[in-house]
């Protein structure tokens, strides 16, 4: 899936890195995103909030798209400036479909271990798209967009 | 007495555990894992543990880790102990708010508030 027309970026300003299916091997992207978030100078916050939104997609990627295969890869794609950061995860699973992930802040779940990773990319993200297998996640933050 | 742990400072004060911990980013998989294992260590071997979590050396955590505070307090409470954390940043209390998890746990600002919370042993 190309880059969403909304997020405001053209496909071939995104950088792109293919890593073995483990958040350490997934340490370099992540690191070149941030340093870019701060020399763009984006705020602690807000880089607070995407690299806890990245590592939340990476988790799910690596944990439930890849179940934890060693012999999978995850995608990462980026782009950051001073109005927008844009990142892509994508692994090699079947997908999922998010519509199906409960609330987990409806009182029934609020002790359940697992499942609060989508809501809190979706909180701390400007925008949060899916491919329609649901094997590969882009998401956007604008610079001036505060937490929701 | 302090006992060393790879990821755990733990010590004691007031008949409370206080733990502290070493990573200051509680993130990956098996980390957390590690350190749910630890805790359950220390909660199965007393029963009725009053516990305080320093969260003062955290500045990044992740859902994963949520639940494991979570599965740490359901058996904290089965076993009729008493878990308070103590010491969250501004950015991870929000973490707390925007999944409501702030109403599951007794979130103190300081270890000092927590341990009068805990009252006399």
């Amino acid at each position: 899936m190309k880059v969403p027309p909304d997020f405001g970026v053209d496909d071939s300003q995104l950088s792109e890195a293919t890593v073995p299916n483990d958040l350490r091997s997934a340490k370099e992207p992540e690191h070149c995103i941030l340093r870019e978030l701060m020399r763009c100078g984006y705020d602690e916050d807000t880089i607070f909030g995407i690299k806890l939104a990245l590592e939340e997609a990476l988790t799910n990627a690596i944990k439930h798209g890849n179940r934890n295969d060693t012999s999978k890869h995850i995608v990462i794609r980026y782009y950051v400036d001073p109005q927008r950061a844009v990142i892509m995860v994508r692994d090699e699973g079947n997908g999922f479909c998010p519509a199906t992930v409960p609330d987990p802040t409806a009182e029934e779940n609020l002790e359940r271990p697992n499942g609060r990773g989508l809501m809190l990319m979706q909180c701390y993200m400007t925008k949060v798209r899916f491919n329609e297998a649901g094997n590969e996640v882009w998401l956007l933050k604008e610079r001036q967009d505060r937490l929701a | 007495m302090e006992q060393p742990s790879s990821h755990l400072k733990i010590k004691r004060a007031d008949g409370v555990a206080i733990v502290e911990f070493a990573d200051r980013k509680i993130l990956e998989e098996l980390s957390i894992q590690e350190i749910g294992e630890e805790l359950a260590q220390l909660v199965d071997a007393e029963p009725g543990i009053r516990l305080l979590l320093n969260f003062r050396n955290v500045d990044h955590l992740s859902s994963a880790a949520l639940g494991m505070l979570i599965t740490l307090n359901r058996k904290v409470q089965e076993k009729k102990g008493a878990l308070k954390l103590s010491d969250i940043n501004r950015q991870i209390f929000e973490v707390f708010k925007i999944t409501k998890l702030n109403r599951v746990f007794d979130i103190h600002d300081s270890a000092e508030q927590a341990l009068t919370g805990f009252g006399r042993a």
